[in-house]
């Protein structure tokens, strides 16, 4: 799809934030197109998630500005804050489902929350498609507890497709799984992202999850971006600090 | 930032580096008492200005019985047991033994009833909250609520406050019952007393001035457990030792608050 100011979903400039006197993000200035999948890579502690948790006001940024379609979210109001929340789905490392609750539960507290309007029997169905979507169809009544991590993490992304946003942001979503159900997750972003047309922010190292899902690549390092380009740019540059991820 | 002091390095305990130890600790308590002071702002602010969960409260108020009543009869009735037993020799050797049930009674109603199931629900309910919460966030729950469109203070926090608020004081009067009964029969292991007569001698001694400042201080026995148990775990670290440390800290300051909230209802009490 071809970059233009009319296409793009969320707008960073100059993005700062500080916790104390150690600065995590420092003038990130980066775009997210529609219906791309733009992976953000760096080292682990580099700001990857703190750049995310920013984008969905889960943390306040100090300086610079994030745009989500119209709205600006510094001093971002309650109301707007809700638009912008129903548009982006964010999917967690650890999948955060709420261990309390069943998966139908799970999905039906997201449905219900950023969409009142919904019957319950409305609701039912979006559910079942939502668990259709990542093959956990049967998994329904299960509480968290008796889920792998594999499936916590279909289970995380059906409840953020649930409530059918235009952007998803995954944080680290291969960490901690082996490399078939790794490949697997990679996959289902992918098939998300071709099913739903939505935009998507991908945080990880996994190289592997990179090459399956990448249409553009930004590398971040010392707060700042360090390079955006695609997967072919990366892996053909001689800079040492990205070949240590790539060789 | 300054060292932080380690008792194993001998050199570091000297002057130089105890001052800067006191300024770091006097600013990160009054820090702690700013975010208390925000946190306690922010919740009445809710209350009266946010939907309420009223669903979630009774969960919560379903689960804070439900979990402590087996525990608050056992003691209950042990406490009523060890009173009754435990007085009984003075008042028979000053011929006063008419005199216990009423003083039991007193004693239950006036302090051990609503200290004891308030130390117990601080154990029980506040390390619950405590480390409910503070997995909840080590787990990123809360901001996958938030991010939900749900704000966790309404949802998570002011539902299990009001909630301890209301079931401690009902816990407290169960438990008076439970220990009078426990009286009842700590006397009937020397003697043998109706129930009936022991209940009109223990209520003899009984009047509304001991009912009343006991019933009350217990909401605030309540309040002190919930806005402590869910203040530690909503504040809780971002590792998984942190959910230890807020049950544990939770238990330990709610305690000791409830026994300075003792202590000055119980001066409010002597004015009255």
């Amino acid at each position: 799809m071809e970059k233009s100011t009319d296409n793009i979903l969320i707008d960073i400039k100059n993005l700062k934030k500080s916790f104390g006197d150690q600065k995590v993000l420092d003038g990130i200035t980066l775009q997210l197109y529609e219906k791309e999948n733009l992976v953000v890579l760096g080292k682990s502690g580099s700001g990857k998630s703190v750049l995310i948790k920013c984008i969905v006001n889960l943390l306040q940024h100090d300086e610079g500005s994030i745009t989500v379609g119209e709205h600006e979210l510094t001093d971002i109001n309650e109301e707007d804050l809700i638009e912008v929340r129903k548009k982006i789905g964010f999917l967690f490392q650890s999948a955060a489902l709420y261990d309390s609750m069943t998966v139908r539960e799970n999905l039906t507290f997201a449905l219900s929350r950023l969409n009142e309007k919904f019957s319950e029997e409305e609701m039912d169905v979006k559910i079942v498609e939502a668990l259709e979507n990542v093959g956990m169809p049967d998994s329904i009544d299960k509480m968290p507890s008796e889920l792998s991590g594999g499936m916590k993490k279909r289970i995380g992304l059906a409840r953020t497709l649930v409530v059918n946003p235009n952007i998803i942001l995954y944080d680290e979503p291969t960490t901690g799984l082996d490399p078939i159900t790794s490949d697997e997750i990679s996959n289902l972003i992918n098939e998300t992202q071709a099913k739903f047309n939505n935009a998507s922010i991908i945080i990880t190292h996994d190289i592997n999850c990179v090459k399956t899902v990448a249409d553009r690549i930004a590398m971040i390092k010392d707060g700042k971006v360090y390079k955006v380009g695609n997967l072919e740019e990366f892996v053909s540059d001689d800079d040492p600090y990205i070949q240590s991820f790539f060789k | 930032m300054p060292k932080r002091l380690h008792y194993s390095d001998k050199s570091s305990l000297n002057l130089a580096s105890f001052i800067p130890m006191v300024k770091e600790k006097s600013t990160t308590f009054f820090i702690n008492i700013a975010n208390v002071i925000q946190y306690l702002k922010t919740i009445l602010r809710n209350i009266f200005t946010k939907k309420f969960e009223f669903q979630e409260f009774l969960k919560q108020c379903y689960q804070i019985g439900n979990k402590s009543v087996g525990l608050i009869s056992i003691t209950g009735i042990i406490v009523g047991l060890v009173l009754t037993i435990q007085s009984r020799p003075p008042l028979v050797e000053f011929g006063a033994v008419a005199m216990l049930p009423g003083m039991v009674a007193v004693s239950i109603i006036r302090e051990m009833g609503p200290v004891i199931t308030a130390l117990i629900c601080a154990g029980k309910i506040g390390s619950s909250m405590g480390a409910e919460l503070g997995s909840m966030r080590v787990t990123e729950q809360i901001d996958a609520m938030e991010v939900s469109n749900t704000n966790p203070i309404n949802y998570l926090i002011i539902p299990r406050v009001l909630a301890a608020t209301i079931m401690i004081p009902l816990l407290t009067l169960y438990a008076d019952a439970i220990g009078i009964f426990g009286s009842w029969l700590g006397i009937n292991i020397k003697n043998t007393v109706s129930f009936q007569l022991f209940m009109n001698q223990a209520f003899k001694q009984v009047e509304f001035i001991d009912i009343i400042p006991a019933v009350i201080k217990t909401f605030f026995f309540g309040a002190v457990i919930g806005l402590v148990g869910c203040y530690k775990g909503y504040n809780a670290g971002r590792g998984t030792e942190s959910v230890g440390i807020a049950a544990n800290s939770a238990v330990v300051t709610s305690s000791l608050l409830l026994i300075i909230v003792d202590l000055i209802a119980v001066q409010i009490t002597d004015l009255l």
